[in-house]
């Protein structure tokens, strides 16, 4: 079925799809519209969820909590100082290995506030415990949502899945989609049948005891090895998914890298205007690509290195600052990731972006000039910089 | 599915519950808490009329009933908190100071 939607209505009607059995709702601007088009499909009895209106955010993940912890599949959406205030709760659902899915639409965390789009509220929440899908465009927005519950639920996993697409551009931007039937979706995501739960009456169950020293630490490790277990997990269903979607997913999707020997690293709806900069260079002879992480926890590491093995200059791009006075996060793990090739590429770290400052081709062209110069000179220069402010000296 | 008297301090992580999870109920009363204590109440069962007073106001479950009479304290859970001894209307509660003593 081709459709035209905006990324909200469409993860709002992915959910309606789904029909989960709770929906903890609390609006935040650029998530608003996707509670707001699922309480109509709640008022047109479309669903049978049951749509529970809350006074916060920390009271929309609490209710998650609960829900998915009675043996309920739950689900909520929220954006930026909304995402900063269930950040308790996000550590509680994924330490208590409820697989809960949450709606991120990308949004900057205050300040100065700012409704636009950036990655630091999500970027925020990396430690947390939860698995994190990014989306480029409507479309993926829609797949990863689908994809999210047979990833969380499964048993060799049982982690929270956050699905995450930028403010606005994505979020509010109306796109052609393709939508799946939603008989084909229900089988896909099938009955949330977890072993243990709250409701099961003959086999009482205490969820969140307190963990002392001598317990914490092996959670933890039970923590990490989910965590490891998911890659796996998501290829599968990404498999399983392109059978009925003919669409196609990994953790990571490389963009004409097969001679790339510049590239970009990035994450978002930045990875398609940076596809039309690597289209434009590729006419003019230069060997450019990218390389888009899909998939940030849990982080694609070995894959990420594999990518970027036979190139020469490589730039990392964060959209989320990260303030560690060593560049933004998403450069921190990749370069990590680098460290064990025999051979690595030079490495920049460009932060871009922030609180919804535009990039355009022609600022992904300047990026790869400066890379063009890196792989000819093999002077990297800064090796941290920001791009997109105004500034008295030369732009990047 | 591995039971709470099956896991303790040298159990390894392998074998825990995802979420440390408890299947059962009930497992509080297999835990030592009464080590926190830093005072003890002292049961003078000669002055005890069984009037029931202290069991509901003990804040955990440190005073046993069997057969409509209080039996002795359970220390192994009593925090020392002195409720009881505070409301019981005859002198058959008393604190000492520590933990340890009785």
């Amino acid at each position: 079925m081709n459709h035209r939607l905006s990324g909200n209505e469409a993860v709002a009607y992915a959910m309606k799809q789904v029909n989960p059995d709770v929906m903890g709702a609390f609006p935040i601007t650029p998530s608003t519209e996707i509670p707001e088009y699922f309480a109509k499909y709640v008022a047109n009895g479309e669903v049978n969820t049951e749509f529970v209106l809350v006074e916060s955010e920390h009271s929309s993940m609490s209710v998650c909590i609960a829900a998915q912890a009675a043996g309920a599949r739950a689900v909520s959406a929220t954006s930026s100082c909304g995402l900063a205030l269930m950040y308790e709760l996000l550590y509680v659902a994924a330490s208590c290995r409820l697989p809960i899915t949450l709606a991120c639409v990308n949004r900057a965390l205050s300040g100065p506030i700012n409704i636009n789009a950036d990655h630091s509220d999500s970027m925020g929440a990396r430690d947390s415990g939860w698995i994190q899908i990014y989306a480029e465009n409507n479309q993926e927005a829609y797949d990863n949502f689908i994809m999210a519950m047979p990833i969380g639920e499964h048993p060799s996993v049982r982690l929270p899945v956050m699905t995450c697409m930028d403010g606005f551009i994505t979020s509010h931007a109306v796109e052609n989609i393709e939508l799946l039937d939603t008989d084909v979706v229900r089988k896909f995501v099938g009955e949330y049948n977890p072993e243990h739960y709250l409701l099961k009456k003959e086999n009482p169950l205490a969820v969140g005891p307190y963990g002392i020293s001598a317990y914490y630490m092996e959670q933890k490790v039970m923590q990490a090895e989910a965590m490891k277990a998911a890659k796996a997990r998501i290829l599968e269903v990404a498999a399983e998914f392109a059978r009925i979607s003919g669409r196609h997913y990994g953790l990571l999707e490389e963009y004409k890298m097969e001679d790339a020997e510049l590239a970009l690293v990035l994450i978002g709806s930045t990875a398609g205007t940076a596809k039309a900069a690597v289209d434009k260079l590729r006419e003019g002879g230069v060997k450019a690509g990218l390389v888009k992480i899909r998939v940030f926890r849990p982080f694609p590491g070995e894959e990420l290195a594999q990518a970027l093995g036979k190139t020469k200059a490589v730039a990392v791009m964060d959209r989320s600052e990260g303030f560690s006075a060593n560049g933004g996060p998403v450069f921190a793990e990749t370069r990590s990731a680098l460290y064990d090739l025999r051979e690595r590429p030079h490495l920049i770290n460009i932060v871009y972006g922030l609180g919804g400052r535009d990039m355009k081709v022609e600022d992904i062209e300047k990026i790869f000039a400066r890379l063009a110069d890196i792989a000819a000179t093999g002077e990297i220069g800064p090796v941290y910089t920001h791009m997109g402010q105004r500034s008295r000296e030369e732009k990047v | 599915m591995i039971s709470a008297k099956d896991i303790n301090e040298h159990t390894p992580w392998q074998d825990l519950t995802p979420g440390a999870e408890i299947y059962e109920p009930g497992t509080a009363r297999a835990f030592n808490t009464g080590n926190w204590r830093t005072n003890t109440p002292v049961f003078h069962a000669e002055a005890c009329k069984h009037c029931m007073l202290c069991v509901p106001f003990c804040p955990d479950s440190a005073i046993p009933v069997k057969d409509g009479k209080r039996l002795d304290f359970d220390y192994m859970h009593c925090k020392g908190c002195g409720i009881c001894a505070e409301v019981c209307p005859f002198p058959a509660i008393t604190m000492v100071t520590g933990g340890a003593g009785k």
